[in-house]
């Protein structure tokens, strides 16, 4: 952790070297947080129910998949460069420094620029919560920050995924954005909407609906079981074969030329 | 301790030719050549040996040195480094290797010089004392305190390469891999980096493994050379051994007064070949295994007047040329 804090200190010194550029940056990290936020608001403003859930239990759902999201992007989001650190030979020189691989691609980028898109997901939340119905008791908190951080780690494995087959394309691969960018996009909804067959997949392959949809269930007392308050938990076991395929393909590394 | 025994890399390139409707074939069916890059490589490096590792382009020096630091996986043979087997225990490897790529920098590009060290030193867990110590031998040696808190981006080739290789032995590694490390440097710059090496080799008996196309590189530093080829080491010795066994032949240059008789105008025997022949300068080759090169002299200017005359070894560039004929690579 103390690394990590000097890797940020030296992102910041870099990025610092061009004041303009960083200043101009935060500038517009705001007006597109402002923007986002004005955009739901219209949405909202408009639809007044999806599939049975109110419009401000829908805007819940959006937030926690934005707020899990963006914060997997402010600390994973390394792996988005990592087909370049492949082709540069970065990544060569992070091997022969004795410290963990991952630990070493998510420090190697730190994008303050981010900080805005997490600005973005928190402005939402404070607009969702008090207007979602739900009854802020401990065991929804609870709840709803398992499925948050749960919600954090499953992108984060996605992230490492798409670094993972990077060792064997030497590049990056667009599709893997469905489920990262996508999962973003259609966890807008309550994921029930898209069908079962889609629900099944994002349950048992990709676990988006693990956070997102069952506890929501719970959250909103659409559902008594337990087992739907503690599926956060188990979206965990995704992270399993995501690091599984990374030491394969780090196994596979053929590095580049010269 | 360096032992390599039977090390195979081979690697799977995709091919195709050129044209849009190759590209397009090639969407759908892939053909793959296989590239060995190292065939049973199998050498030996002592404790505080200085080795120059040579060969063509493309001969696998840098898969070899990527095999020794942990960066590649073989695909059969082993590889023990002072009881680590790089990429097995990689990280407990990576502390006690330090690994200079000519060609790439591991400084932070927009920050003063300084700062990378700094960062360095917390990613090598090297404490306080140590760094000082360290950072300051490393200042005098390689004359950094002028350039420490000048950001990467505004050095020159020769600086920044100065501060690449202290940037490498910070944390005072036991082996030191050099890639390439006086590529693109001017003749000042490249005397410092060879004279450090020298140094650090001798007084802190770091094992130095180098790999150059510089040839001076080699005469200036290693006694011993290990070359490769297609994969393949082809010689392992020492560099005198290598010249005294390629190079018996010898050139002689008799430079005389113009329109005086000229040592070519006998017929040469054997063991002699003319190079050139003007009207004041003959160059002959002679070969030492035939002729000595005493005998020769006596036979090229008997009753010539002579004004100079030169006798020239084989270069150590001719060397390499004629050892990568010899074996066609």
């Amino acid at each position: 952790m103390k690394l990590y804090l000097r890797y940020f200190s030296i992102h910041f010194k870099s990025q610092m070297q061009y004041k303009t550029s960083f200043f101009l940056t935060l500038l517009g990290q705001f007006l597109t947080a402002f923007s986002t936020f004005l955009g739901i608001w219209v949405m909202f403003t408009r639809f007044r129910a999806v599939d049975g859930f109110t419009y401000t239990e829908v805007s819940l759902c959006y937030a926690v998949v934005l707020m899990a999201f963006s914060l997997a992007e402010t600390f994973f989001r390394g792996f988005d460069t990592f087909p370049r650190m492949i082709g540069n030979g970065e990544f060569d020189r992070i091997l022969v420094r004795p410290r963990s691989p991952i630990f070493q691609v998510l420090a190697a980028k730190i994008e303050f620029s981010r900080l805005g898109r997490l600005l973005q997901a928190v402005l939402v939340f404070a607009w969702a919560i008090p207007r979602s119905g739900v009854d802020w008791n401990a065991a929804n908190l609870a709840t709803l920050v398992g499925m948050i951080l749960s919600g954090t780690f499953v992108f984060a494995g996605l992230f490492l995924l798409y670094a993972g087959i990077c060792f064997y394309t030497l590049e990056g691969l667009e599709v893997m954005n469905i489920f990262t960018d996508g999962g973003r996009e259609f966890g807008r909804y309550p994921l029930s909407v898209y069908g079962e067959g889609v629900l099944r997949f994002l349950t048992y392959i990709v676990p988006l609906a693990l956070f997102l949809y069952y506890p929501f269930l719970a959250l909103l007392g659409r559902s008594e079981s337990l087992l739907h308050r503690i599926c956060p938990a188990f979206a965990l076991l995704f992270l399993l074969p995501c690091y599984l395929f990374w030491r394969i393909g780090l196994r596979h590394y053929q590095s580049t030329g010269s | 301790m360096i032992e390599l025994n039977r090390i195979c890399k081979t690697f799977r390139v995709a091919q195709r030719s050129a044209g849009m409707r190759e590209a397009a074939k090639a969407l759908f069916r892939r053909t793959y050549s296989e590239i060995h890059a190292l065939q049973d490589v199998s050498f030996c490096i002592g404790d505080g040996e200085m080795v120059g590792y040579i060969g063509p382009n493309g001969a696998g020096k840098s898969s070899t040195i990527k095999v020794m630091s942990g960066i590649l996986t073989p695909d059969s043979g082993s590889c023990v480094i002072d009881g680590c087997v790089p990429w097995r225990d990689r990280q407990a490897h990576a502390a006690n290797i330090g690994v200079v790529f000519g060609q790439r920098s591991q400084l932070w590009w927009d920050v003063p010089v300084i700062d990378s060290f700094e960062l360095i030193r917390d990613i090598y867990r090297v404490d306080e004392g140590l760094y000082r110590q360290s950072l300051d031998e490393l200042t005098e040696l390689l004359d950094l305190s002028s350039i420490l808190r000048t950001p990467t981006r505004q050095l020159s080739l020769g600086q920044r390469m100065r501060c690449e290789i202290a940037a490498s032995l910070i944390h005072r590694p036991r082996i030191l891999f050099l890639d390439e490390p006086t590529i693109g440097l001017d003749a000042v710059s490249k005397l410092a980096v060879r004279d450090f090496i020298r140094r650090i080799n001798r007084e802190r008996g770091t094992t130095v493994i180098l790999t150059t196309h510089d040839m001076q590189d080699i005469e200036a530093l290693t006694e011993r050379i290990i070359l490769i080829g297609r994969g393949r080491i082809l010689l392992d010795g020492t560099l005198d051994a290598l010249k005294a066994r390629h190079s018996t032949l010898r050139q002689i240059t008799v430079a005389f007064t113009a329109g005086t008789p000229s040592p070519a105008d006998r017929p040469l025997p054997a063991g002699f070949s003319l190079i050139s022949a003007s009207e004041d300068r003959v160059t002959v080759a002679i070969d030492t295994e035939i002729v000595s090169v005493s005998d020769a002299i006596e036979g090229l200017t008997r009753g010539v007047d002579v004004r100079d005359l030169s006798v020239a070894g084989q270069s150590t560039d001719e060397l390499v040329v004629s050892l990568y004929e010899e074996f066609r690579i």
